[in-house]
């Protein structure tokens, strides 16, 4: 049975990265922990070495265990008995694997018996689980909530709950109700403070709770009475292990990724423990416990993209008609060309992103031990707006990029795609939740816009314009130049305007210009330190250049007078 | 809460299970070269017995034993990575051409060698010679009971283990004292993953053979890190007599190979229930009988 790492180069090639060696030296403090340790690394050849070797098991797990179990999750789904979540057996026998193998709070500090893994190698085992079984990788994605507490929490609550994600216990994060979705501003779950018995109750309902009924919660509830907005709100665990008291009233019966168990949750006089300081819930917590979980998302999208790409390829190759096989054809092999070179910018986008914020985030906990340098505080500053700005870029492009690679893989299929003989229905269908779920495509272009509006993504490009390439590559960067300048003439047209209306109306177009050039110099310096991806850096670029040649027209010739038209009445 | 001493009797095997057309040579033999060598996998059956021993009786001990060549040292470390506790490597040219009962000769001697044990645990049988000797032979050499064909470990009691045993037309639950030699089927569930810390700590494990050719800038870690150095042994180390080993303790001899092409199929008798089923399907999927 395949292995997912090592079946798929393109994984080793994005783990060896040259930035890989700053951020390992961040990550590992001069490798102090190898004293005391017996499994931490030397130096960074000797982590680099560790990465590979863990992610090769990683994919050894996928291909054998996971990736097998899919279709089975798929068709018995979770059930809810006496108001708690049974998994289907797939999903048990997964959890189990992972669990022996340790792969549960990799990212963790190996005081709390972590692995200390830098977030782009969490990233790699995230993009493969979700090739392997999309719904699966939400139960094992969940030990992102161990990081919020990583980063929020009391010293003595981390010594508490961390180790308990590093053993295996899973997460979830409580977050949406019935009327709070896109708009959490308006949480309603009620938090009380008991001064007698110096402790927080919470009463309320909590909807579309991924593993609602996971060991450990995070729940965003509004412990200020009175109040409305997100000022109101604090973030508490919730310990399900040694206090059930939350029940699940039921679970939603999905179109895609059915073996996530999706709950509705009923809070009544529920203990639970504040995080932090009251009211940062939403205006601080909630933000880096969805960042992390965008990229999550982001990585979900390129791995279910990766199942369908080979699914679709696959097939085309075996697939006769007109007797040849359907490969073949124009319109196929043009299919899968434009679906494999979208898939490898995505996922360059994704390794990108994951490096700034593992920068970003190693800085910010030696902030906590001790007083960064001048220099290091710049930096931090820096990579900070990088992975502000590229973490919805990422989760948007590459979930709206994986949809449309599942349904043109769906379509090489023709009708026996349709039917539930072969795997990409199942793919195709678990793809649509990701531009929806962790905030919607048009709440990412929401964030994304400012990091237009700042300058942030355009004095990346400057910088990837910068670099130094191979002479034969030149002509592709003119035609991304050419690309930069047509996107700025875009931004200043809408911008100047000073109407909000006007920019949000334009936005996605804006944002899907600058991911196009983005992708478009990343391929650009992949193709340069790997001449395999020059494939698929010539067939992204002339679609990215036609496309953003459309998307720019429209803008161009609109004016602030056209809005109406587009009202419905 | 006891603690046992548990021996793995592993071998590194050539993999019969994805054979190439270059398989075998001309003069019948196999191919080592064309082959990748693995785990035998009914050894990793009794290793995982071995682990949930270890699991139910902390404190308890694994280690590995495995005769081969000096790259056998490889299996060694592919138990240490699912959680075995050490592993001695059993190589010497003396060795070369032993049958099973020269094997089990040098296997007996190095196991006195390692000390007391409780269990020693074995695969049923090696993929490359299908014997389904050498436990049994080891059990005689040392004297004590052996249990074949094991599929689970029930239960023990102060002096008795009992042991369910899979056999053609059914399972047999048997129990025997102990120190005893079980010797243990594909059916018993998988070997667990490697760890994913143990790989981190006993990557760099070798043998002082291997050593010879690793980088300078890493030899100083086997002294900050003792359990990294896999006990190698040779004749002199485990008191064996020369003349029971390798060809000269052999007395079968390999008269003439010749091409069998299978006719009936190895039964497989299952449960009528989900678990089964859901066994039954995968293997068909997974040999291609299916999908």
């Amino acid at each position: 049975m395949p292995n997912f790492f090592t079946d798929n180069p393109d994984l080793r090639f994005h783990l060896n990265h040259p930035l890989m060696k700053k951020i390992v030296a961040l990550k590992e403090r001069n490798f102090v922990d190898k004293d005391s340790y017996d499994y931490a690394p030397v130096d960074f050849e000797d982590t680099m070495d560790s990465y590979e070797k863990v992610l090769e098991v990683v994919g050894e797990i996928c291909g054998e265990i996971i990736a097998p179990n899919a279709e089975g999750i798929d068709q018995e789904g979770p059930e809810v008995i006496n108001n708690r979540v049974k998994y289907a057996r797939g999903t048990e026998e997964n959890l189990d694997a992972i669990r022996k193998a340790g792969l549960m709070g990799i990212t963790l500090p190996r005081k709390y018996g972590g692995l200390n893994f830098s977030i782009v190698p969490y990233t790699m085992a995230a993009d493969m689980v979700s090739r392997a079984d999309a719904a699966f990788v939400n139960i094992w994605g969940l030990q992102d909530c161990a990081e919020t507490i990583h980063e929020f929490a009391s010293d003595e609550q981390k010594d508490r709950y961390l180790p308990r994600f590093c053993q295996g216990e899973t997460g979830s994060m409580a977050l949406t109700e019935p009327d709070a979705g896109s708009d959490l501003q308006s949480v309603q779950l009620k938090a009380t403070y008991d001064k007698e018995k110096d402790q927080w109750y919470l009463n309320g309902v909590k909807r579309f709770i991924t593993n609602g009924d996971g060991d450990i919660s995070l729940v965003l509830a509004r412990s200020e009475e009175g109040t409305k907005d997100g000022r109101g709100l604090s973030m508490f665990i919730y310990d399900n292990r040694n206090n059930h008291t939350v029940k699940v009233r039921r679970i939603e019966h999905k179109l895609g990724i059915t073996g996530s168990p999706t709950c509705e949750l009923v809070y009544r006089d529920t203990p639970a423990e504040l995080v932090g300081s009251r009211r940062m819930g939403l205006i601080r917590y909630v933000i880096s416990l969805m960042n992390g979980a965008r990229l999550g998302i982001a990585a979900q999208s390129v791995g279910i993209a990766e199942a369908a790409y080979r699914e679709a390829l696959e097939y085309a190759r075996e697939r006769q008609q007109f007797g040849k096989a359907i490969i073949e054809f124009p319109p196929v092999y043009e299919m899968l060309s434009v679906m494999k070179a979208k898939l490898d910018a995505s996922r360059s986008l994704l390794y990108e992103t994951a490096r700034f914020v593992d920068v970003y985030k190693a800085y910010f906990h030696i902030s906590k031990e001790r007083q960064l340098e001048k220099e290091e505080r710049q930096e931090m500053k820096k990579y900070q707006q990088l992975a502000e700005a590229y973490t919805p870029l990422a989760k948007g492009l590459s979930s709206e990029i994986c949809n449309r690679i599942a349904y043109d893989a769906l379509q090489i299929h023709g009708g026996s795609g349709f039917m539930k003989d072969y795997p990409i229905e199942r793919i195709y269908r678990d793809a649509r939740i990701t531009s929806i779920y962790e905030g919607t495509t048009q709440l990412q272009v929401v964030a994304a816009i400012t990091g237009i509006a700042r300058g942030t993504l355009l004095q990346q490009i400057r910088e990837y314009e910068e670099m130094k390439i191979k002479p034969e590559l030149h002509t592709y960067r003119r035609v991304l130049v050419s690309m930069t300048e047509e996107f700025e003439h875009a931004t200043q047209k809408v911008h100047e305007t000073e109407n909000k209306e006007f920019i949000d109306f334009h936005a996605r177009r804006l944002v899907e210009m600058a991911g196009n050039i983005i992708m478009g110099y990343l391929l650009l310096l992949d193709t340069n330190r790997e001449s395999r991806f020059w494939k698929s850096l010539e067939v992204f670029v002339r679609h990215a250049r036609s496309e953003n040649r459309e998307k720019a027209e429209f803008i161009m010739i609109s004016s602030l007078n056209d809005l109406g038209r587009f009202k419905q009445d | 809460m006891k603690k046992f001493k548990i021996i793995v009797l592993a071998k590194q095997v050539p993999d019969t299970r994805n054979v190439g057309k270059d398989a075998m040579k001309e003069d019948g033999t196999v191919n080592r070269a064309a082959l990748p060598a693995i785990f035998n996998p009914e050894d990793l059956n009794a290793l995982e017995l071995a682990l949930r021993l270890k699991d139910r009786y902390p404190g308890s001990t694994v280690s590995l034993l495995t005769m081969g060549p000096p790259r056998a040292a490889e299996i060694i470390r592919e138990g240490l990575y699912r959680g075995a506790d050490t592993g001695y490597l059993l190589t010497d040219r003396a060795f070369a051409g032993s049958d099973t009962l020269a094997t089990s000769y040098a296997l007996s001697r190095a196991i006195l060698k390692m000390g007391d044990f409780d269990f020693i645990l074995a695969g049923r049988q090696a993929i490359d010679g299908d014997t389904a000797q050498v436990g049994p032979q080891v059990a005689e050499k040392l004297g004590i009971p052996q249990v074949t064909y094991a599929e689970e470990i029930l239960e023990i009691k102060k002096n008795t283990v009992t042991v369910k045993r899979r056999l053609e037309k059914g399972v047999e639950v048997v129990e025997s004292v102990f120190p005893v030699l079980i010797t243990v089927t594909g059916t018993a569930p998988a070997c667990r993953p490697r760890n994913a810390k143990l790989i981190m700590k006993y990557k760099r494990s070798t043998t002082i053979s291997e050593r010879q050719n690793i980088s300078e800038d890493y030899i100083s870690i086997y002294d900050d890190r003792p359990f990294l150095n896999i006990p190698e042994w040779n004749v002199g180390d485990i008191d064996a007599e020369p003349e029971r080993l390798g060809l000269s303790g052999s007395p079968t001899k390999v008269k003439k190979i010749e091409n069998v092409v299978f006719q009936a199929k190895e039964a497989k008798v299952l449960q009528d229930d989900d678990k089964s089923i859901d066994w039954l399907m995968k293997e068909l999927i997974r040999n291609h009988t299916l999908g």
